[in-house]
């Protein structure tokens, strides 16, 4: 045990030094090999302009590489092997695609994901915006906040054995330890096997992620109420608005602009949610995601690179949309600045 | 206090609110307690009963044997046998007890119960029973069983965590976990703070373009990259004569699936620094790496923090990416996927399930708690303006 910390550690040291040693060192390069100190005074400032033009793509190269080699690269190969046979050697044009159509797996696992993004990221802002709401007037909000923010602390798979936990059914007579069908044996109902209940089961998978994510969208809409200007709620009261007409017609617009982030960020997450449905059911009882669609296909049989790249490429055409919002959002901050 | 905040003393909404945030509390609490208290229960309790009985103590149905005839005693007309179904158990009482399995509980601790056949059993509370016959126990007659409610009271104990620290490889992949989560936490915010500082303060072409393609990036699902960079990773492997699945493979996966948004992140943050500052310092002839190490580092100390929770959290909790390059072999399996693992393996055992599971969630937890302030403001200075 003590040796592999030893060597854990060790290779911890080589990897973050290495990676300073390249920036100091590449630096170090390009000012040596471009003196500006000599007495020469064009070279000086000749050197320096050009120093000017190099320095900029050494503090990028790593990132750039990273981004070009991990996601950029990735996205156009994925898309030419979408074409070609299982084993991408293959040209077979759009049967991958034709396959996908007809599959039953396939259209089950877009009504999943549909059911999905319909549910999850509204019921997270939704939540979240109330608990928002709540808390911020209360002495006490910062400790419930904390505890609603806690689950995003914790992976998927450590909140997928905490679910299954409450999800957990003993058959006969046995005393129930999961806690829902203890809840519904003490209200005088039938205990359940509860995730594999045809249908219903996803809505049981996808409170794990609701569980997860409203801390999340929480913090930030609390941030935003927290912008709302005082005067215009100050009116709405002193015109004898409730409640329940506060929330709806002042903080809820004036906060728009943040749930449509909030809203953005989970459908992201929603789309790419694999380790849930991995654990829980492994798309067992119809509760097949695209994510997971694909991951069972990169492996089944040996790997079906054609089929999985299909699908990976029908998860992006989902997420195309938000990018280019996405996209257009920043350019408008950025001129803003 | 803010504005709305005002609003809500006015009127008996409150009482409402405080009531509405502690149900909300629960609700959100009770899952991983939940977890927390099995974890600590024996494992035998786990399974007979729900672990929100753990603090009253349980009550569970044992059978047991009673003594052979060979330690029967005369007394009068009668032979009896007597001992102790409790022995060497300490601080648990009998509640009831029978003779057939259908109704454990037939009779009160301390009643005399008639097994017919001239035959009666009396077992008190505290263990002891007195078994007897009006005519002898023949040698070769079995010993009888008996069932008892034993009543247990609350007890926790480390055993669990005792037996997935040793047996169950939990703690060779905590240290792989920590292996893959503590590079791939501090590259990548070295990478994206150079790249965010050229991206900020030095001009060059192309500059406003690579931005957005950074934006871009940040919604491209993982899953896109996983065929091509898993033949890639085969390929290189190959041609090297090593492992495809690699530590170093998977740092660099890691990096690079984090690297657009923290370079968003740390790019708002660090064009957000005051002008002045940074150029004083070219005008006293400070090179962009000086300006960089000495100037805009310290600076960016908060928004650094933030990310690097941030990334942490997401390296450790993460399944799909150590599945594909690191393997799902015993030596490097890491923690969420040695999780999975025992899930399919040790599906009933819960002793072993929670515990693990409270192992993989205790240092994100930690580091949740820890640094809870600087993760809040890393989550709004990507998401809202001015937050």
């Amino acid at each position: 045990m003590l040796s592999q910390i030893v060597s854990a550690l060790g290779v911890v040291v080589v990897a973050v030094f290495a990676c300073s040693a390249y920036f100091y060192f590449s630096n170090k390069i390009l000012d040596l090999a471009l003196p500006v100190s000599d007495g020469d005074v064009r070279a000086a400032s000749r050197n320096l302009n050009r120093r000017a033009v190099i320095r900029p793509w050494l503090f990028l190269g790593p990132a750039l590489f990273l981004l070009f080699v991990y996601l950029v690269y990735p996205v156009v190969a994925t898309f030419i092997l979408s074409f070609y046979d299982r084993s991408g050697l293959q040209f077979v044009g759009l049967a991958n695609y034709k396959w996908a159509i007809g599959d039953r797996e396939f259209r089950q696992s877009i009504f999943n994901n549909i059911l999905w993004l319909a549910v999850v990221p509204a019921a997270c802002t939704f939540f979240g915006l109330v608990i928002a709401v709540m808390t911020d007037r209360i002495w006490w909000g910062n400790i419930a906040k904390s505890i609603v923010f806690m689950p995003m602390a914790i992976s998927f798979v450590g909140a997928s054995v905490i679910w299954k936990f409450i999800y957990e059914y003993r058959g006969g007579n046995d005393v129930q330890i999961g806690l829902l069908n203890a809840i519904v044996q003490l209200f005088g109902g039938t205990p359940e096997v509860w995730i594999s209940v045809p249908f219903w089961n996803n809505f049981f998978l996808m409170v794990i992620l609701i569980w997860i994510q409203t801390g999340f969208a929480m913090v930030i809409l609390s941030a935003a109420l927290r912008g709302i200007p005082e005067e215009t709620i100050e009116a709405a009261v002193i015109d004898g608005a409730n409640g329940w007409q506060i929330f709806w017609r002042i903080m809820v617009p004036q906060v728009w602009g943040t749930i449509a982030v909030v809203w953005t960020t989970i459908t992201i997450l929603v789309l790419k949610v694999f380790d849930i449905v991995l654990t829980m059911t492994n798309g067992q009882w119809q509760t097949m995601v695209l994510a997971n669609l694909m991951f069972d296909w990169m492996f089944r049989g040996g790997g079906d690179s054609g089929r999985s790249a299909v699908i990976a490429i029908i998860i992006m055409l989902a997420v195309t949309p938000i990018m280019i919002w996405n996209v257009r959002r920043a350019n408008r901050e950025l001129k803003g600045h | 206090m803010t504005a709305v905040g005002n609003y809500f003393k006015i009127g008996p909404a409150r009482l409402f609110v405080h009531l509405a945030v502690l149900l909300i509390v629960i609700i959100w609490l009770i899952p991983t307690l939940g977890i927390f208290v099995s974890a600590l229960r024996d494992k035998d309790q786990i399974v007979v009963s729900g672990w929100w009985t753990a603090f009253v103590g349980s009550t569970q149905t044992v059978a047991v044997r009673l003594g052979t005839p060979d330690q029967q005693k005369q007394e009068g007309a009668n032979y009896v046998i007597t001992g102790n179904v409790l022995e060497g158990q300490t601080g648990r009482s009998v509640k009831a007890f029978g003779n057939r399995v259908q109704q454990p509980a037939a009779f009160e601790a301390g009643e005399t119960a008639d097994l017919g056949d001239g035959e009666s059993l009396q077992i008190n509370s505290d263990g002891s029973y007195r078994y007897m016959k009006n005519t002898a126990f023949s040698p070769d007659e079995r010993p009888r069983r008996i069932y008892a409610s034993v009543s247990a009271p609350p007890e926790f104990t480390l055993q669990n965590y005792k037996t997935v620290l040793t047996g169950e490889g939990i703690g060779q992949s905590f240290i792989n976990s920590l292996t893959v989560t503590i590079p791939a936490t501090i590259i990548p915010i070295l990478i994206a703070a150079f790249a965010a500082y050229a991206l900020s303060w030095m001009e060059f072409p192309g500059r406003a373009l690579l931005i957005a393609l950074v934006v871009g990036l940040i919604v491209v699902p993982l899953q896109m990259s996983l065929i091509p960079l898993l033949r890639l990773y085969n390929e290189i492997g190959n041609m090297l004569g090593q492992p495809s699945k690699t530590y170093p493979g998977i740092w660099f996966a890691h990096t690079a699936f984090g690297m657009p948004l923290a370079i968003f992140l740390l790019r708002a943050y660090i064009a957000g620094l005051p002008k002045e500052i940074i150029e004083s310092a070219r005008v006293d002839g400070a090179s962009d790496f000086e300006i960089f190490v000495r100037i805009v580092l310290p600076l960016s100390f908060p928004a650094l923090a933030s990310f690097a929770i941030f990334q942490f959290l997401w390296v450790w909790n993460d399944l799909l990416v150590a599945m594909v390059f690191l393997g799902t072999d015993q030596d490097h399996l890491v923690l969420t996927g040695r999780l999975n693992a025992l899930l399919g393996s040790r599906g009933g055992n819960w002793e072993i399930l929670t515990a693990s599971a409270f192992v993989t969630i205790v240092v994100p937890l930690l580091v949740f708690f820890g640094l809870q302030r600087y993760l809040v403001r890393g989550l709004l200075a990507g998401s809202v303006k001015g937050g």
